[in-house]
C-alpha cells in the first residue's frame, strides 16, 4: 500500500526492496495489522509523512534475503519483526532502550526507528507490502516458535507487547484499582496485563460498547462507557469512595475524544500535537501520588495538557514507546500457560488489494472493528 | 472515604482474584516484569555482534536534524527529498530544531505542499487519483454504516472528514474559477 495524502491510500507496484547494509534482511510479509497509530499517519498527523510511504509496524513473515553480516537468521525462516528498529550497540540499546536507539533515525533525536512511520521516525517503508527491508536482523527478528500461531506472534510484534509495557509501567502492586482509558487492542492488552501485576480492579473506559464488551470478556474489567457520564473523572472518583485510581493508563493518544474542542484543534486542524482530553482525564482521575502510564502515541508538537494539576497531585508519569522484544520471553511464557490469548482481540481480515476499505472501516469504527488484520497476495 | 486513613473501597481477595481471571498475579513480583527496571546495562544481549555498525551507503545528501552530531549508521532510504517540498522539508531540518514549532510546522507544510503535487500530478498518468477508491468509503456499503454509528459522540466531528478531505479542493477551484472570470472580463 502505498499513501496518497490525508484519508487516502491505494495498493500499487513498487520495486522490491533490496539489501542495503550487510546486517539488513527482506521479508516476505505473510501477515500484517493495522494499528490504532496508523490512523495518525493515514490522518495527516504526523509530520513528513511522505507521498508513497508504505505503512505499516505489526507484521510478520519469512526470510526471502539476507545481507552478508546476518549470523542469526536464515531465508526460510518464520519470523516476527518488533515495530522498533534498532542496532542493539548504542548507548541507549546498551540499557535496554531499545525504543530509543540513536542510530537508526537520522530525521529526529526524540523518536527512535519504527517501520513504516513518516520520515519522522527514520523513514523506513513498512510492513503492509509483499515485502520489506528488516534492517537489524541479528537484533530485531526472531524466529517464532514453532507452537506459536501467526495471528497471536502478529499480536506481539506491538499491540500486546505495548499494553504489557504500559500495564508494567503503572508499577501495579496487589490489590491496586487501575483504569485503563480506551478500550482498542493496547487498551485491552494492558487491561488484561493489569490483572497479571496484581490489580485488584481493572475498569476499562471507552465510548463504544462493543469496545467495551470485549474488555470485560478478554480482558475480565468493569467497564464504563464515558458517554453516559455527565463528567468521566467524577465517576472515577465515585466508584473508589473519592480517593481516585490508584494507576491510570492512557491507551488513548493523539485523536481522543470526549471534547469536541481538543479533538477538533488536534486531530481535524492539527494545531496541536494530539488531542489530551485522555490524558488530562488521567490527570484528574488518578489519586494523589498515583502513577500515570502513558501508551497512547502523540505527534512531536505542543498539546494542552493539565501539567498543573499533576504537580499539584504529586503524580508519577511514566511512558515511552514499548521495547517490544524485551516483551517477549515473559509474554510467550503467559501464551503458553493459557493466560493469554493476544488473537482473540482480531475482528477482521482483509486482503491487502482491499486495504483502503480496510482503513475506512477501521478509522469509522464501522462493523464492530477492534483489530484488522491484512493479507498479502490472499 | 479519604478523610480517613482506610482505603475507601477495599479490592476482592487474592483468592477471589485468582479463581476469576487466569494468571492473576502470575508477574506480582517486579523481578519477573520485563521492563523493570527501566534501564539495564547489557550490552551484550542484544544479538548486535559490533560495536559500531557498519555505516549504510550512499549516505551523501541524506536529511538529518541538526541535534544529531553526526549521520546516524542506518537510515532509510523509502522516499528521498525532492521538489518543493523536498526543499521546505530540508530547510526545516537544516535550520530548526526539534526543539522548534517551527520544524514541525514546516514538515506539515512540506506534508500538503507534496499532497498537492502529487494529486495533480495523477490527473496527467494513466492512474489518476481516485477519491471513491482511496478513500475507502466504498466500505460503507457492507458494513453496516448506521448501526455502527449509532449513539456515539465522534459523529459530530466524522462529519467534518469529508470537508477536510475535498474542502480545499473546492477552495482551490473557486479561486481558480474567480480569477479565470475576472481575467477573461479584462
Amino acid at each position: 500500500m502505498t499513501y496518497r495524502g490525508p484519508y487516502k491510500v491505494r495498493v500499487e507496484e513498487k520495486d522490491k526492496p533490496r539489501i542495503e547494509h550487510p546486517n539488513d534482511a527482506v521479508i516476505r510479509v505473510t501477515l500484517a495489522a493495522i494499528c490504532g497509530s496508523d490512523l495518525h499517519l493515514y490522518h495527516g498527523m504526523m509530520p513528513d509523512t511522505r507521498i508513497g510511504h508504505t505503512f505499516g509496524h505489526e507484521f510478520i513473515g519469512i526470510v526471502d534475503e539476507i545481507g552478508s553480516s546476518v549470523e542469526g537468521l536464515k531465508v526460510g525462516d518464520r519470523v516476527m519483526v518488533p515495530f522498533n528498529i534498532y542496532c542493539g550497540s548504542c548507548w541507549f540499546c546498551a540499557r535496554g532502550l531499545y525504543s530509543n536507539c540513536h542510530n537508526v533515525n537520522p530525521n529526529a533525536t526524540a523518536i527512535g526507528g519504527i517501520y513504516g512511520y513518516s520520515h519522522s521516525t527514520g523513514g523506513y517503508d513498512g510492513g503492509q507490502a509483499e515485502f520489506v527491508r528488516v534492517p537489524f536482523a541479528d537484533v530485531g527478528p526472531m524466529v517464532i516458535p514453532e507452537w506459536l500461531s501467526d495471528e497471536d506472534a502478529l499480536l506481539l510484534t506491538d499491540a500486546f507487547s505495548t499494553g504489557y509495557f504500559g500495564a508494567q509501567l503503572g508499577d501495579i502492586v496487589e490489590g491496586d484499582t487501575v483504569v485503563v482509558l480506551g478500550a482498542g487492542p493496547v487498551g485491552l492488552a494492558a487491561a488484561r496485563s493489569a490483572s497479571l501485576m496484581g490489580a485488584g480492579r481493572v475498569i476499562s473506559i471507552d465510548q463504544l460498547d462493543y469496545r467495551l464488551e470485549k474488555a470485560a470478556s478478554f480482558a475480565y474489567a468493569e467497564t464504563r462507557n464515558y458517554t453516559h457520564y455527565d463528567d468521566i473523572v467524577v465517576e472515577m472518583k465515585k466508584t473508589t469512595g473519592g480517593l481516585g485510581a490508584d494507576v491510570v493508563i492512557d491507551a488513548v493518544g493523539a485523536e481522543a475524544d470526549g471534547n469536541l474542542v481538543q479533538h477538533v484543534t488536534s486531530a481535524k486542524l492539527k494545531l496541536q500535537g494530539g488531542s489530551p482530553v485522555a490524558l488530562n482525564w488521567a490527570i484528574d482521575g488518578v489519586r494523589k501520588g498515583g502513577t500515570i502510564s502513558v501508551m497512547g502515541a502523540y505527534g512531536p508538537l505542543f498539546s494542552a495538557v493539565k501539567f498543573g494539576d499533576a504537580m499539584n497531585k504529586g503524580l508519577t508519569l511514566r511512558m515511552n514507546q514499548a521495547p517490544v522484544k524485551r516483551q517477549w520471553p515473559r509474554l510467550l511464557e503467559h501464551i503458553r500457560a493459557g493466560y493469554l490469548k493476544p488473537s482473540d482481540m482480531i475482528t477482521h481480515r482483509v486482503p491487502l488489494e482491499h486495504i483502503a476499505e480496510g482503513y475506512h472501516m477501521f478509522s469509522s469504527k464501522l462493523d464492530g472493528c477492534i483489530k484488522t488484520v491484512v493479507v498479502p497476495g490472499s | 472515604m479519604p478523610y480517613t486513613a482506610d482505603t475507601p473501597v477495599p479490592p476482592p481477595t487474592a483468592e477471589e482474584l485468582r479463581a476469576r481471571v487466569p494468571g492473576w498475579g502470575a508477574d506480582l513480583d517486579h523481578a519477573d516484569r520485563p521492563a523493570w527496571p527501566k534501564e539495564r546495562f547489557a550490552p551484550g544481549v542484544s544479538g548486535a555482534h559490533w560495536e559500531y555498525p557498519d555505516e549504510q551507503q550512499p549516505r551523501e545528501g541524506r536529511e538529518r536534524s541538526i541535534e544529531h552530531l553526526q549521520l546516524p549508521p542506518v537510515f532509510g532510504t523509502a522516499q528521498p527529498l525532492h521538489g518543493v517540498s523536498g526543499a521546505i522539508r530540508r530547510f526545516a531540518y537544516d535550520r530548526f530544531s526539534e526543539g522548534r514549532a517551527a520544524h514541525w510546522l514546516l514538515l506539515v507544510a512540506g506534508d500538503r505542499v507534496e499532497s498537492t503535487g502529487a494529486h495533480l500530478r495523477s490527473l496527467l498518468t494513466l492512474r489518476p487519483d481516485n477519491p471513491v477508491t482511496e478513500t475507502g468509503v466504498l466500505s460503507e456499503l457492507h458494513r453496516h454504516p448506521i448501526a455502527s454509528r449509532r449513539g456515539r459522540v465522534d459523529v459530530r466531528h466524522q462529519l467534518l472528514d469529508p470537508v477536510l478531505v475535498a474542502g480545499p479542493w473546492v477552495l482551490a477551484g473557486g479561486v481558480v474559477w474567480m480569477l479565470g472570470r475576472r481575467l477573461l472580463r479584462r
